[in-house]
């Protein structure tokens, strides 16, 4: 099988990311592969160990990218392409599924296409849906388990989380896949996979590559502003004992009126 | 005269999700200010009883689509129903409520039209006759101001963010019945069948949430039964915790959450998670019992309306979000608040 894994370079989650001067700042806090593209390249590693094949990853961002598709070869991915263009400076959602889209193609004769639920920068949580409708490929999102894959028949069927429990969806090859956490925790790079994704040669693929022309893209982000700070006065509740401090707690609580 | 705001209603099998009202809600300001009406899409099978609904919370024209290719929810048909009604009728604005159907329903019709999508946006406001929504990222460390350059403008609206309008059962509306636009042999999906229904109150649409963190393997006046090694031991008396911990949440109705530590340290399933890279919550009342609040943890319910923290360690940086503060054992106050809630709210 040919599984694609889409990945995205994000700041670590226990980064303090804040705005200084209109600009995003994350201190001295490390860029890593984004955490639920993690679930997504182990899943693609699974499936190509159990019905044979290869996991390409694949990623959109700049040179600092190619951090996090090391990441993924040194995981266990064969290869990596980086999508670099100057052009791509401030995409939006549908920008990217239309170049992962152009890019699934040019790797060709894909079978699957993971993504991780969502990138925890931008919190869009949309890529994977828009990348399968721009290729006509049907979408299996927020997938818990794939509870059978077929490479033989193409078919694949899986239980995805939705409210109100899990749906087990059905549906053809090629397919794009997005992953939760429940799917499996991601394995660690071995010392062997550190050193192999050190030497690897990952190539670059400009828009011109591509085959892709301008892009206007629709969604703007004109200002990213710090959360408003809310003004908490703490107060500490005391008591004799935890049955009076209970007490004491309950009363503060239902005077705010919440329940 | 049109509809220039457009609302999508999502259901489960007839159910409505609260978050379609509330976008319904969000949606009666913006054509206030347009001086439009808002039309509602209703998809599903045998759902009319969703579509006058919809006109009772204030829709002034309903879409309906009722066919048996939309029994189960797939994303392909219904993002077609209504990105096929969208290219007749040119609206301005499309909302959906920020739930897995509809964010995913919102990225495809996006796709259909070439237009931008803003996915889980927490406030709107018109400039120049453009929607500026403000949509949390980085799990609510930042917040960006967004627009679409084209139209229509597709947004999907944090549940619990807007309010849900009072429903007002002598409102009547233009009802409209439509088409599916795809036939069933050409939808690539089908649906199996379900399994493993979510238990008690959901996570994001909970008013009360009450959660625990690695504190709740602390329980010294536990002894684990005989036999049980250190790790077994140690889940063994999470689990007793985190009954407790439940025990006060069912008292409240409200929800049961955990911290990434709780979660990474198999004391809990992973859906019950509150954080960056678990839920992003906001309910009235959020109630920590031996969490510390990191800050991935932190940008998870941080937007909670009041935050009471219980905590051993008086250094624990829970505090500094919280409303009200405990300084002690999470396992002898847990239970106390238990009881007297129960007394007090008649339980």
């Amino acid at each position: 099988m040919k599984i694609i894994a889409c990945v995205k370079q994000v700041p670590d989650s226990a980064a303090r990311v804040v705005v200084e001067d209109g600009q995003v700042t994350w201190g001295d806090a490390p860029l890593v592969i984004n955490p639920w593209d993690e679930y997504a390249v182990e899943t693609a590693l699974v499936q190509t160990e159990e019905h044979g094949g290869d996991v390409i990853a694949i990623s959109i961002g700049s040179e600092t990218s190619k951090e996090a598709l090391k990441h993924a070869l040194a995981m266990g991915c064969s290869e990596a392409i980086l999508i670099s263009d100057p052009e791509l400076d401030e995409i939006d959602s549908l920008t990217a599924a239309k170049i992962l889209s152009a890019a699934i193609q040019k790797v060709g004769e894909v079978d699957l296409a993971f993504f991780g639920r969502q990138a925890i920068d931008g919190d869009m949580g949309v890529t994977a849906a828009q990348t399968a409708r721009v290729l006509g490929w049907p979408a299996f999102t927020l997938v818990s388990t794939i509870s059978e894959l077929n490479p033989g028949s193409g078919t694949i069927r899986v239980e995805r989380s939705i409210e109100e429990g899990r749906q087990v969806v059905e549906g053809k090859l090629p397919a794009v896949v997005s992953v939760v956490k429940d799917i499996g925790e991601p394995r660690y790079p071995s010392f062997m996979g550190i050193r192999k994704a050190s030497r690897a040669n990952i190539p670059t693929w400009t828009l011109a590559d591509l085959n892709l022309g301008e892009f206007s893209v629709q969604v703007k982000w004109p200002d990213l502003i710090n959360p408003p700070k809310r003004e908490i006065k703490t107060e500490i509740v005391e008591g004799e004992g935890p049955e009076e401090v209970a007490e004491k707690l309950a009363d503060k609580i239902l005077e705010e009126k919440m329940l | 005269m049109a509809n220039k705001i457009w609302v999508y209603i999502d259901h489960f099998k007839g159910q409505v999700h609260q978050a379609s009202w509330e976008a319904i809600g969000a949606g009666r300001e913006l054509a206030k200010e347009l001086d439009s009406g808002i039309a509602a899409i209703v998809a599903g099978m045998n759902v009319d009883e969703v579509a006058e609904q919809a006109f009772h919370y204030g829709a002034d024209e309903v879409f309906l689509a009722n066919d048996q290719s939309l029994e189960d929810y797939r994303a392909e048909p219904y993002a077609s129903v209504v990105s096929t009604l969208a290219k007749e009728h040119n609206p301005e604005v499309i909302l959906f409520p920020t739930t897995t159907r509809g964010r995913e329903i919102a990225a495809m019709t996006a796709v259909d039209l070439d237009a931008g999508v803003m996915p889980d946006v927490i406030a709107m406001e018109l400039q120049d006759g453009k929607v500026l929504a403000t949509r949390p990222i980085y799990a609510g460390k930042l917040f960006s101001k967004v627009f679409s350059t084209t139209k229509p403008q597709i947004f999907t609206l944090r549940v619990r963010a807007f309010t849900k309008p009072e429903a007002d059962p002598s409102q009547k509306g233009t009802l409209t019945a439509v088409d599916v636009p795809i036939s069933e042999d050409a939808i690539q999906t089908k649906i199996a069948g379900y399994s493993q229904a979510e238990e008690g109150v959901s996570l994001s649409d909970a008013a009360v949430i009450v959660s625990a963190g690695r504190g709740v393997s602390n329980n010294p006046d536990l002894t684990p039964p005989d036999g049980m090694d250190e790790k077994e031991a140690e889940i063994w008396r999470a689990k007793e915790g985190f009954q407790l911990v439940g025990e006060l949440a069912q008292v409240l109705g409200g929800a049961l959450g955990a911290s990434r530590a709780a979660v990474d340290a198999g004391y809990i399933p992973y859906n019950h998670q509150v954080g960056q890279t678990g839920k992003v919550v906001s309910p009235d009342l959020y109630i920590a019992c031996g969490i510390s609040g990191a800050i991935q943890h932190q940008a998870g319910m941080r937007t909670s309306k009041i935050i009471v923290a219980i905590n051993k360690d008086p250094e624990a940086p829970i505090f500094k979000m919280a409303r009200y503060g405990v300084v002690g054992d999470m396992h002898k106050i847990v239970p106390e608040l238990t009881k007297i809630f129960q007394q007090r709210l008649g339980k």
